[in-house]
């Protein structure tokens, strides 16, 4: 079944949606869609200095978003400019100085596009092993640091006072945002991933009565954007990446419409007993 | 049971400073168990850093601050803000920083009188039953130490008192060792044992009463705040649940309260005279 090019995308793009819609909660939870963005942008760097030491192109994007997530943090520290701002910065600067260190190097032909939109057809069983090696250390972890990051999610300050460390999670969040970014590229290109990660946690948002709950909403609508989106691009020929978040998007109008508010309500009204 | 010698959490001649300018300066403050601490002050006079010394989230730039490791601290912030894109019930706040059992959760929003919002979410709380839903998460922890930054914010005068009383009574039966910030004294007075009176340094420091009838405290805060200030000690026979059934001394509970109750708040007048002395202007 692997050695169908379709259902190696599928599998892949699956993978990816699990991982995505935890981490999309706290990227919706926390207003870090700009950051997902950042880090998206400073994978093309990544890229390029994959493509000029000769190392593995995941590898190297986990590096640069890793170093740029750090970076960002001790920014803020020094607080001299907005974390809008410095975002903004470390961003474009990433983005250009790929574009430049790519045109140095005139013998590297790159599928720009592929880059940019994700090339899911084309992803191999070693992607796909890395894709759920990584994608399960992911979540492994956030399993861990679950109570201190939402604890920091609802109010830093107390969890701080009442001991959870949420800096620590704060760092580990960056990091698996760092992976989340490496394995997903593929999948929907250094544009859409943050699509990928904010718009099934938004179109879970109304039928979670819970955190956790809505984690799991998030995934399930990664998943079916996932399929909805690779048959919909098998059927009509249209580019993978983009008809993935079309679907999601999608399934974001419908969860606003009316007979999704009934069906919330439902949901809501079963949890509680007697009322 | 506990230590009650030995300070939870002390400070001496503490101070912050940053960019340059001392935040706060030369506290000295300690917090026994059963004791409740009051700091009082006008904004930016450093009670937030004071608090944040405490509870050991700054270190002092001069002086020391001193916490047993094992002290169990439970805080109440001031300002919490919960998006809508957070789904948020009463319940799954209670757990927030603790595996709580479901038992405990619910003893704890029975004390503060909301067990019936448990499936609320938070963000569609009143001001009164947010401070209350923060306070019953905050006392689930069994805290030795519980740090309150004022806790009665965006609540009606009558639900002010009703939520010092609440936290005089559980910390009378728990044990616990209180901080509370506020900037206003009045309603605070039959609730402390000791206020510190804070204005980048301390300026004063005692028993309220002693407090209020200082000179630095009456400059700081004007004339006028100590003359219509009368000290808050009076009987409540019954109290007003949020859900608009009256609990009464003895523990039942009513749908109305009977005229020969105590004193109402909120119903200026139908007040008994001689139950209370009330500030005699709207300041």
């Amino acid at each position: 079944m692997l050695d169908d090019f379709f259902s190696r995308a599928i599998i892949a793009g699956i993978g990816v949606a699990l991982v995505a819609g935890p981490m999309g909660c706290f990227i919706v939870w926390r207003r870090l869609a700009y950051f997902g963005d950042t880090l998206a942008h400073a994978a093309l760097l990544g890229v390029a200095l994959a493509f000029l030491f000769e190392v593995n192109t995941t590898l190297a994007v986990f590096a640069v978003s890793a170093v740029v997530s750090i970076a960002l943090l001790l920014l803020q520290k020094r607080a001299s400019l907005s974390s809008d701002a410095l975002l903004g910065l470390l961003s474009h600067s990433a983005l250009a100085l790929g574009l430049v260190v790519l045109a140095f190097m005139t013998w590297v032909r790159m599928d720009l596009m592929g880059l940019l939109f994700g090339d899911i057809l084309a992803v191999s069983k070693i992607d796909i092993a890395l894709i759920y090696a990584g994608g399960l250390a992911v979540l492994t972890v956030l399993c861990f640091i679950w109570k201190p990051l939402f604890a920091a999610t609802v109010s830093r300050e107390l969890a701080e006072a009442e001991g959870l460390h949420p800096d620590r999670a704060n760092v580990i969040f960056m990091l698996l945002m760092a992976t989340v970014i490496a394995i997903a590229m593929k999948i929907v290109g250094v544009l859409l991933i943050t699509a990928l990660l904010i718009i099934p946690a938004a179109a879970a948002r109304k039928f979670a009565s819970g955190p956790e709950q809505m984690a799991v909403i998030a995934s399930l609508f990664g998943v079916a954007a996932v399929a909805g989106g690779l048959f919909g691009s098998l059927e009509w020929d249209t580019p993978s990446g983009p008809s993935i978040v079309v679907a999601a998007v999608f399934l974001f109008v419908v969860s606003l419409s009316p007979l999704s508010t009934w069906i919330a309500r439902r949901l809501s009204k079963q949890e509680v007993p007697g009322a | 049971m506990r230590d009650t010698s030995k300070p939870l959490v002390s400070l001496t001649n503490a101070g912050v400073r940053r960019a340059g300018r001392w935040l706060v300066r030369g506290v000295d403050l300690s917090v026994k168990p059963g004791q409740i601490v009051t700091l009082i002050g006008p904004n930016g006079s450093g009670k937030s850093t004071t608090a944040r010394m405490a509870l050991g989230m700054i270190t002092p730039d001069e002086g020391h601050a001193e916490r047993s490791a094992k002290t169990r601290v439970s805080y109440v912030p001031q300002k919490i803000s919960i998006d809508w894109t957070l789904p948020l019930t009463v319940e799954r706040f209670m757990r927030l920083t603790s595996n709580l059992a479901p038992a405990e959760a619910t003893a704890a929003l029975e004390s503060t009188g909301i067990a019936h919002l448990r499936k609320a979410e938070v963000r569609t709380l009143s001001g009164g039953e947010f401070q209350r839903a923060l306070l019953a998460r905050a006392i689930a922890r069994k805290p030795d130490f519980l740090v309150l930054d004022e806790p009665v914010q965006g609540v009606d005068f009558a639900g002010q008192i009703a939520l010092y009383e609440l936290i005089h009574t559980i910390t009378q039966e728990q044990g616990y060792g209180v901080l509370l910030i506020s900037h206003d004294l009045h309603v605070v007075m039959a609730a402390t044992d000791q206020v510190i009176c804070l204005n980048g340094h301390v300026c004063c420091q005692g028993t309220p009463s002693a407090v209020a009838g200082n000179s630095e405290y009456k400059r700081l805060f004007g004339d006028r705040a100590t003359d219509a200030l009368a000290i808050y000690h009076h009987h409540h026979d019954h109290t007003h649940l949020p859900d608009g059934r009256v609990r009464h001394e003895d523990g039942s509970i009513t749908d109305h309260c009977f005229p020969s109750d105590g004193h109402h708040h909120g119903d200026g007048a139908g007040d008994e005279a001689g139950t209370v002395t009330e500030r005699t202007d709207d300041a």
